[in-house]
């Protein structure tokens, strides 16, 4: 018998020498598990009926996954869920619209005038606060509610393995891991939950190709701002019974360029500074189960869209605070925001962007959800101040309407609608991923390397396009 | 395609094949797995131990990593992992 | 139907025919920072309905996907059964405990260090072999186990017969088939993981037997070296395989006193040993 060992030290010394001593048998031994197990399931297990199922999932399989039809219906797929929702949600956000902008918001005015309340404070909670959240609520509420549930649906239907079954290769050859498409289909719900997800991927390095890319998987914040402006640039380009499907269609677009650009930034970064070979691993493709119609809708009506509809609220609520005092705290006698928006509008211009929207995107850091209803209220701020059509009561009721403040009153064209679905893809993610991805990486270098490499190639992009439509005399 | 597969005539001389050759629809029984290391842990995880049966089912859309039928799961692989595991074909 | 068998004699008050007498005096608390009686912790692979056996005993509704991975956290919740309050955590869903992922370890790491009261492992009844490869590493580490043999509606449908009976006998824990998705069960489930962790029913996992003489020596003479070391150290002997196998996080537990404390903080958080692993 040998001796005992004394101290934490001896016995991981000794453990190493036993190790060398005995050669293969000690992992030999891990192995007998599994070999054990098998035996026993055998005892155990018998077949005695048809097994029907598996027969319907592999008649699905072979289509979901065929090489003809596999990517296609993927696309299709999409493009079907974009498409009930863009003009499932475009009715019921006219409703809110009407209650909240329109009834909700008068009634506050003159319920704040009659108890006399002074102006600033009447401003501050009505004009900022209120309208803010009124504005996301009746901006995104609709869509998630709608595209939620969608989602839900196919992720629990075990549609998103598939997804990373065919798409394996591609994510092979740009040297990341086939993992990173869960978590890329997983960044579509939210960018954080994303980044969380990638805890999924064991190696470091694929880790940070799936962290880095995850935000050009489009999320709830943005999808609302996609189907938007889609649905005022280029729905409007084509007769109005067209214009939800030519809206999906540019939406779509900007969904699989995002994709796209997933693939060729893993690719270039595992090229430069993240060189590497891809790690095998083994995805399980789980049994098709029958989706639970009622049960989904109301865990992802409660769980996902209150939850981030809330987050949206509880961002809103101090940002139409902050839009506010922007607007009415004046500086030789300008207003702040005018003074902002004055300065940034060059560089806009360069990028074929505007002021607004460039400042609006900086108050909108903790959250993409008030992009929109944070430039809302910046163009008729900075527009009214400016004098043009400064009696004209707008009202929100539909998307012609939001429409006729950002054409009418910011000067929006075609090219700008197109230049914000580009930058809505490609720019920091919200404050919130952010710190997720510090959280996960414990790196300041990468962190940075995460928000600021999508804003550069959004302004690049943007200006690229701008620039050569002005050559082209297009604009 | 697949009946073409079925028909063709079984190199007599060959006994153990890797299970990349494996062609849809058809049958194989793990001999061992000829890695090391974690790898052969993960595949053993997923009940890959010898004499297990294990059919080869589809191939994903882009043609890489294929499905197989092992133990009622369906597990997905790439041709750099099946390379490294020995079968031996099964006759229906 | 089948039946369960367990360990003990309180399994004749377990099998009236009365459905849902256990959850008629099961209070799901869901998060709840309150005080807690009993540590549950759940494991199983990945897909198998864990979640929604968590759900179903706690009352949260913590979002179920089909696809492998989803859970990447732990999460916690709690349910009152008699006059207990039990914490039920739910652990990533993993294939083994011996890789190096993550999860893998999150998971490993509560089990042999969080030291739960009790360990539920949720096994697919249609995937009963590559389940149990799981049940057998979570049997090495823990003592106090029960087997929850799920989704046993989709074996049904699938024409497979399991005989729960005889799994219990072979693996020296009990059996507890269910159907978390509609409940079935799942009152059964409730019941005996209360007599374990009251101490009403006692199991004896059937670990494995080390046939290679060599190997078996090495094993006690590290097992003693730990227990000597650590004295109350429940699972020394798993330790001591894992080391002769050069487990690199089990070799920095013994290095950096971790091992030490998680033996010294006998009614500790359960949560502490994660702080290190889980951001």
């Amino acid at each position: 018998m040998s001796e005992q060992a004394t101290t934490p030290e001896e016995l991981l010394s000794r453990a190493d020498a036993l190790r060398g001593e005995l050669g293969d048998s000690h992992s030999r031994f891990i192995e007998d598990i599994y070999q054990q197990a098998a035996e026993v399931a055998d005892k155990v297990v018998s077949q005695t009926g048809q097994a029907g199922r598996f027969n319907l999932d592999r008649a699905l399989d072979r289509v979901l996954t065929s090489p003809v039809w596999g990517l296609p219906i993927m696309v299709l797929m999409l493009g079907v869920v974009l498409w009930l929702t863009i003009s499932g949600a475009n009715i019921p956000s006219g409703w809110l619209a009407t209650l909240l902008l329109d009834w909700v918001y008068n009634w506050l005015h003159t319920a704040f005038q009659a108890i006399a309340a002074p102006w600033w404070i009447e401003g501050f909670l009505v004009d900022g606060v209120y309208l803010a959240v009124a504005w996301v609520t009746s901006v995104m509420l609709p869509p998630m509610a709608i595209f939620f549930p969608l989602f839900t649906l196919l992720e629990d239907f075990g549609y998103l393995p598939r997804v990373a079954f065919n798409l394996d290769r591609a994510f092979a050859k740009a040297g990341a891991h086939g993992k990173q498409a869960l978590t890329m289909t997983m960044g579509f719900g939210c960018n954080a939950a994303g980044v969380i997800a990638t805890r999924i991927i064991d190696s470091p390095r694929e880790r940070l190709l799936a962290i880095i890319t995850n935000n050009f998987s489009l999320c709830n914040g943005r999808w609302p701002t996609q189907i938007l402006i889609a649905t005022i640039f280029i729905g409007a380009l084509v007769p109005p019974v067209w214009s939800a499907t030519a809206s999906m269609l540019a939406v779509l677009g900007v969904a699989v360029l995002g994709v796209g650009l997933t693939f060729g930034v893993s690719w270039g970064l595992t090229k430069t500074v993240l060189k590497g070979e891809a790690s095998t691993f083994s995805l399980e493709l789980p049994p098709y189960r029958p989706p639970q119609i009622l049960r989904t809708l109301y865990t992802s009506v409660i769980d996902r869209t209150l939850i981030v509809l809330w987050r949206a609220v509880t961002m809103a609520a101090p940002a139409g605070a902050v839009i506010w005092l922007l607007g009415n705290i004046d500086i030789s006698g300008v207003s702040i925001a005018e003074h902002l928006v004055t300065f940034l509008d060059p560089i806009g211009w360069f990028v074929g962007l505007n002021g607004v929207i460039l400042l609006a995107y900086v108050v909108a850091i903790p959250a993409n959800e008030i992009v929109i209803p944070t430039i809302l209220m910046l163009t008729l701020m900075v527009g009214r101040a400016a004098g043009a059509d400064a009696g004209v009561m707008i009202e929100f009721d539909t998307a012609r309407e939001t429409a006729s403040v950002l054409v009418g009153l910011g000067g929006w064209t075609l090219l700008t609608g197109i230049n914000l679905m580009l930058f809505s893809l490609m720019h920091n993610p919200c404050s919130t991923t952010i710190m997720t991805i510090y959280q996960e990486t414990k790196s300041l270098k990468w962190t940075t390397v995460a928000t600021l490499l999508p804003v550069v190639m959004g302004l690049i992009t943007t200006g690229a396009i701008t620039w050569i439509a002005r050559a082209l005399h297009l604009v | 395609m697949e009946e073409q597969v079925r028909t063709e005539p079984l190199e007599e001389e060959k006994t153990t094949w890797r299970l990349s050759e494996l062609k849809p629809g058809r049958i194989a029984v793990i001999d061992h797995l000829a890695i090391d290391g974690e790898e052969r842990r993960r595949l053993m995880d997923l009940g890959m131990v010898p004499g297990t049966r294990v059919t080869a089912e589809f191939r994903s859309a882009l043609g890489d990593p294929v499905a197989f039928r092992i133990r009622g799961s369906l597990i997905a692989l790439r041709k750099v992992q099946t390379r490294q595991i020995v079968i031996k074909l099964v006759e229906e | 139907m089948e039946k369960i068998a367990v360990m003990s004699e309180s399994n004749q008050a377990l099998h009236p025919m009365c459905d849902g007498c256990a959850r008629a005096q099961l209070i799901k608390m869901g998060i709840n920072s309150g005080k807690w009686h009993f540590a549950v912790a759940l494991a199983g692979n990945p897909n198998t309905g864990k979640s929604t056996v968590f759900n179903a005993l706690t009352g949260l509704r913590q979002h179920t996907g089909n696809w492998p991975g989803k859970t990447v956290t732990r999460m916690e919740g709690l349910y009152k059964y008699g006059e207990y309050v039990y914490k039920l955590v739910d652990l990533p869903g993993t294939y083994s405990l011996l890789a190096t992922s993550e999860d893998e370890e999150i998971a490993r790491n509560f089990i042999l260090f969080g030291r739960p009261d009790v360990t539920v492992v949720v096994v697919d009844a249609t995937r009963l072999e590559r389940n149990l490869n799981l049940a057998y590493q979570v049997m090495e580490i823990a003592d106090r186990v029960v087997i929850d043999l799920n989704l046993i509606d989709e074996a049904e449908r699938h024409g497979l017969e399991i005989s729960a009976r005889q799994l219990s006998r072979e693996l020296g824990v009990p059996v507890v088939p269910t159907a978390a998705r509609n409940g079935r069960g799942i009152d059964d489930l409730i019941k005996i993981v209360s007599d374990m962790a009251t101490g009403q029913l006692i199991s004896r996992p059937n670990r494995l037997k080390v046939y290679d003489s060599q190997f078996g020596q090495a094993v006690g003479e590290v097992t003693r070296s730990i227990e000597s070391l650590y004295p109350g150290l429940p699972n020394a002997r798993w330790v001591a395989i894992r080391l002769l196998d050069g487990d690199e996080r089990i070799e920095k537990a013994v290095r950096t006193g971790e091992l030490l404390n998680m033996v010294r903080g006998q009614n500790g958080d359960p949560a502490f040993a994660l702080q290190g692993t889980a951001a």
